[in-house]
């Protein structure tokens, strides 16, 4: 019990603090810390996935396009839709919900993207798991830059109502006690006994297949949520805003936490968030005691390079894949 | 659209996806390592000529392979040989070269801004000749040519040389390899020097057809082979090959014939095959039946 408390109750408190002091700043601050609590429940997602079955998925991101897409424009009004996305299929155009029952929905078709996804994919392993994933995301990318009946395609969808930090940072305590069940139960259990040795956990009767495919539906549906939330933090929809760039900083914030724990997960959300914030800042002049300028583009490449550095250096990532524990085992 | 045109600039695109492919291939089979940081040198390539405009084109060209190649020879040795010292799994190694992929390009955005450079070198290349009522550019010819020779150079530096022999047994069996007194490092560092010259080749014929130098144009060339890779069969050389000549050749062809309208989804429908052959035939299309599987964890 005092173990469930530690292992749930640090990544939750983080987050709580993260949305505390978030109403301490500025609104162009209040931005960067909401992002960073989307971020977390998207890494979290990942991480369900990722973490528990040792397969890399550069997929994810699809799920999360279609949360995204499917709570923004749910939430737009629909004389708004008629006028700017007239070819959107009706059920889309006419439908006119509130915030949380967008997020449901983001939710659920995430979830069924995910099983359809999952269910040929799921039989890979390794590299080829790694390409077909890849392709998945290609396609998602593609459809969603031209098929007009589903979405604003090349141009910005602007309007879409925020949500406040409370929203965010409760649907993202959600995604983390959802991930948290799940790798306790037993289901999560067979799914890690299948990433540390595959043979053994086959010889003990489980199937890699399904345990993986539950894993990757459940993942599909956070990340659908993590993505409803997203689109109601940014409040517009961009082409390419999931494609390539979210991918790579999502994935290189789970590395760089430490792939097989929660903890990672949260810790190098928020840690890749602050630092890509502080950064950011840095560019347009900060104070640290003195004057900090820094060329534009240098955030990115810091970004990048802290990266390639903890990968290279640590691939275990900051916490070594070890859930947060007072006493080191 | 004629069906002449339509052939000649699907064989070159082919040709060029072909050298990518070879590149990407030769590193995996002696690494088990995807790079998809592949593109990034050829980034670094048209970089090097769109800087060197004012250089007579040989010499332009002799920088542009030095730099990539030293380029490549850096990212084994940063990057790529701690990792595999350290046996990281496959799925490691990918998202590192993915993370150098994306720290290459925010370095180019830094260096060299958003707004792109023009290359100039061989421009005169996109001037045509006419055959039978079908233009043909010279630069078509030439990469298709290119293409041919330096496939034919790679296989012969691999069968014919006692280094290639080493590097197939590498490629085979590392740990036996190196066990029968292979030397890992000079098969991996040739393997990334190969790969280098080839890349530089993409740098200088791309650019002549696409003379607009940005930070990110490498990565739907590296995409697409890394697709005719994996559809070819990643095992084999000339497998790999043929399968970045076919999706060349296949997105040639479609690009030319179909209207604007139809050929947008066509990255899907690329994307789409890839799933179909890695679930139906993992081992590739252009793999012998009965072919071992891809290595698999």
């Amino acid at each position: 019990m005092r173990r469930v408390v530690s292992e749930l109750g640090a990544p939750v408190i983080l987050v709580v603090a993260t949305a505390l002091i978030t109403g301490a700043f500025s609104q162009a601050h209040q931005l960067e810390f909401e992002n960073a609590l989307v971020m977390t429940a998207i890494v979290v997602a990942l991480y369900v996935f990722i973490g528990n079955s040792g397969v890399i998925s550069f997929g994810h991101v699809s799920f999360v396009a279609v949360g995204i897409y499917l709570g923004g424009i749910l939430t737009v009004d629909p004389q708004t839709k008629t006028f700017t996305m007239p070819g959107l299929f009706p059920y889309l155009r006419h439908t006119d919900i509130g915030i949380v029952p967008s997020l449901a929905l983001a939710a659920a078709a995430g979830g069924v993207y995910g099983l359809a996804v999952g269910l040929p994919l799921m039989r890979l392993s390794g590299l080829p798991a790694g390409i077909a994933t890849f392709a998945v995301l290609g396609i998602t990318a593609n459809v969603l830059y031209y098929w007009q009946k589903i979405g604003p395609t090349a141009q910005t969808l602007s309007d879409i109502p925020e949500a406040g930090r409370w929203t965010l940072a409760v649907a993202t305590i959600i995604t983390i006690a959802a991930a948290y069940g799940y790798q306790r139960s037993r289901f999560g259990r067979m799914l890690r006994a299948t990433r540390e040795d595959p043979a053994a956990a086959r010889a003990a009767g489980i199937s890699v297949y399904r345990q993986r495919l539950i894993a990757f539906t459940l993942s599909g549906a956070l990340a659908g949520l993590a993505g409803g939330l997203y689109v109601h933090q940014l409040g517009l929809i961009a082409p390419d805003l999931t494609y390539l760039d979210l991918t790579f900083v999502t994935l290189a914030m789970l590395v760089f936490g430490g792939v097989a724990s929660l903890w990672g997960a949260v810790l190098g959300a928020l840690a890749i968030s602050a630092l890509n914030s502080f950064l950011g800042d840095a560019e347009n002049t900060v104070h640290v005691g003195f004057r900090l300028t820094l060329p534009t583009g240098t955030r990115l490449v810091t970004i990048g390079a802290v990266m390639a550095l903890v990968i290279i250096l640590r691939p275990s990532g900051l916490t070594g894949g070890r859930e947060f524990g007072w006493r080191r085992r | 659209m004629n069906w002449g045109q339509a052939i000649a600039d699907a064989i070159s695109l082919g040709a060029l996806y072909g050298l990518v492919a070879v590149g990407i291939g030769l590193v995996f089979g002696v690494m088990r390592l995807i790079n998809f940081a592949y593109g990034e040198l050829i980034t670094a390539g048209a970089y090097v000529l769109a800087y060197t405009g004012g250089w007579p084109a040989p010499l332009a060209i002799l920088m542009c392979v030095a730099a990539v190649v030293a380029l490549a020879l850096v990212q084994e040795r940063v990057a790529f040989r701690p990792l595999r010292r350290m046996g990281a799994s496959p799925a490691a190694m990918l998202v590192a070269t993915f993370a150098v992929s994306f720290l290459l390009q925010a370095i180019y955005l830094l260096a060299f801004g958003s707004r792109g450079q023009i290359v100039g070198t061989l421009g005169q290349l996109n001037s045509a000749f006419t055959v039978d009522g079908v233009d043909i550019r010279w630069i078509l010819l030439v990469t298709t040519v290119t293409g041919a020779i330096l496939l034919l150079a790679t296989g012969a530096l691999l069968n014919r040389t006692t280094i290639g022999l080493h590097v197939r047994a590498a490629a085979q069996d590392f740990r036996t390899a190196r066990i029968l007194g292979v030397r890992a490092n000079r098969v991996i560092g040739l393997s990334f020097v190969v790969a280098g010259v080839l890349a530089a080749a993409v740098s200088v014929l791309y650019t002549v057809s696409n003379p607009l130098v940005q930070p990110q144009m490498g990565v739907p060339i590296t995409i697409f082979a890394l697709v005719g890779v994996v559809v070819g069969g990643l095992d084999r050389l000339w497998s790999a090959a043929l399968g970045g000549f076919a999706v060349g050749f296949v997105y040639g062809m479609f690009g030319d014939l179909l209207s604007s309208q139809q050929t947008v989804y066509l990255p899907a429908v690329v994307y789409g095959s890839v799933i179909l052959v890695l679930l139906l035939r993992p081992a590739g299309l252009f793999a012998p039946l009965h072919a071992r599987q891809v290595e698999r964890v």
